[in-house]
């Protein structure tokens, strides 16, 4: 049965004096691909480091109304930021390793906050795998990230996120900087993660949006337009302006 | 040479899935013209009945069909010759679908034709329904092996069923002729014979779609084009 792992109840942005997004109220389903889509500036950015607390990082920023994650609100006095992430994990546009070894890289986290102290060979494997980057990486797992090509960069991303155990992936454009093997590669990935974990993805690419998720929001100018199944969203949308926006008719 | 997969395995899977689907529907109505005219030649009206019936198994599966067509140029923006396999799939199922109407047709010309004596013994019309089955075997054969050749036979027998077609129809204008009490039974079975020969035309509109998905190449309404 769906259950919804975070749910947003009027949730209001302000960026300063500017406002970025008004009154956002929805649900994100667990073990779902939920896809946010919507023209540059319509915040779908901003909404979607909302829900790991990356914007507290930015000065001058506001929230008002509840996230909660797991029917707690993130945004609580009592709540740790890095916790918080640690559960609720993010993948970048630009493939981002660290300048260590692909070993490291994936371990670098755990290490941190004693994820996996016990067996970290087993722990990064079982990441490595899980991004399906393993049968490539498994015999140079001592030599720098840097190395590998953009998509696996891309992947050992994902298992990097993933070896901390996280029960949501943000994905913020994940795909954005690859040739399109290595896109179809991560799609497939993100087909397949969602049987473990819960994936919210920002895209610019509605094509993207159509093929990997479940659920689609439509966000405009700050504001959530339509939020449905993918399919209705791409066959017959509730809303005049979404048909617009997935058709190519926005000017 | 076996046809390599797509990256996408869930990609791979619902195009398969809409194949396995076509062939499901193709047997279905395979069947529905064998028992039509099973029911024409055992004057067997409870099997006539069951025809008619039954239609809705057939037009639910091509609801699916279209259905899952349409999902899938909305969200996976097929291309190639996945989005020419997809094309062609939503043509076929629509002939599919209307090959089990003409069966339907055909049985309740059935219904009608027992209530009455026998006009002639069934000759050439059960020949025809074997040529007719055989076309909408061979025109799912060449989709599934995606071979123009098999395709091309379904072609050749068209032309032999609409040369039996017109040899009924003179066959019965004779009947008609010499008794006009016969007249209601000879165009009960004219029209058998014109279901079955639009049957045939349906097989054809498939191979025709085929080849277009083998080769990309437009083959239909060749004949009129020259005009």
């Amino acid at each position: 049965m769906d259950s919804d792992i975070i749910k947003l109840n009027k949730v209001n942005f302000y960026y300063g004096p500017t406002r970025a997004l008004t009154d956002i109220t929805m649900n994100f389903v667990k073990n779902k691909v939920t896809a946010l889509i919507g023209p540059s500036g319509c915040g779908k950015s901003t909404l979607l480091r909302l829900l790991n607390r990356m914007n507290d990082l930015i000065d001058g920023t506001r929230v008002e109304g509840e996230i909660l994650f797991e029917d707690k609100n993130i945004y609580a006095s009592d709540v740790d930021s890095v916790e918080i992430r640690r559960k609720i994990g993010m993948v970048f546009q630009k493939p981002n390793p660290f300048p260590k070894t692909i070993y490291n890289n994936i371990s670098y986290g755990p290490k941190l906050t004693g994820i996996g102290a016990d067996n970290m060979d087993a722990l990064v494997e079982r990441s490595l795998r899980q991004a399906v980057l393993w049968d490539e990486v498994k015999d140079i797992l001592n030599k720098s990230a840097m190395n590998l090509s953009g998509g696996q960069q891309q992947r050992l991303c994902i298992a990097r996120a993933l070896a901390m155990k996280p029960d949501v992936l943000l994905m913020d454009e994940p795909t954005s900087a690859l040739d399109p093997i290595s896109t179809a590669k991560i799609e497939e990935l993100i087909e397949e993660l969602k049987k473990d974990y819960t994936i919210i993805i920002v895209t610019h690419n509605m094509q993207q949006a159509a093929r990997i998720s479940d659920e689609t929001a439509f966000f405009y100018i700050g504001n959530l337009v339509e939020y449905n199944k993918t399919e209705k969203i791409f066959t017959n949308p509730d809303v005049k302006q979404t048909e617009d926006y997935i058709t190519g008719r926005f000017g | 040479m076996e046809e390599r997969k797509h990256t996408s395995s869930h990609y791979e899977m619902e195009l398969q899935e809409i194949k396995n689907n076509l062939i499901y529907l193709g047997a279905l109505t395979e069947n529905v013209i064998r028992l039509a005219m099973k029911s024409l030649t055992d004057r067997d009206t409870q099997m006539a009945n069951k025809v008619i019936a039954n239609d809705y198994e057939i037009d639910k599966m091509d609801k699916e069909i279209e259905e899952k067509c349409i999902k899938m140029l909305a969200l996976r923006q097929p291309t190639a010759i996945d989005l020419r396999f997809i094309t062609t799939a939503i043509k076929i199922t629509g002939h599919l679908e209307r090959i089990g109407d003409m069966a339907v047709n055909i049985a309740e010309k059935v219904v009608q034709l027992n209530e009455e004596p026998k006009l002639k013994p069934y000759i050439d019309l059960p020949h025809m329904s074997d040529m007719v089955e055989k076309m909408v075997a061979k025109a799912l054969d060449s989709l599934i092996k995606r071979d123009l050749q098999i395709a091309d036979e379904v072609r050749k027998i068209e032309q032999q069923v609409d040369d039996l077609n017109e040899q009924i129809f003179r066959e019965l204008l004779t009947f008609m002729m010499e008794d006009s009490k016969s007249i209601h039974r000879a165009l009960l079975i004219m029209h058998v014979s014109k279901n079955l020969e639009r049957i045939a035309d349906h097989a054809q509109g498939i191979a025709d779609m085929v080849t277009y998905m083998i080769t990309g190449e437009n083959v239909r309404h060749l004949s009129t084009d020259a005009k």
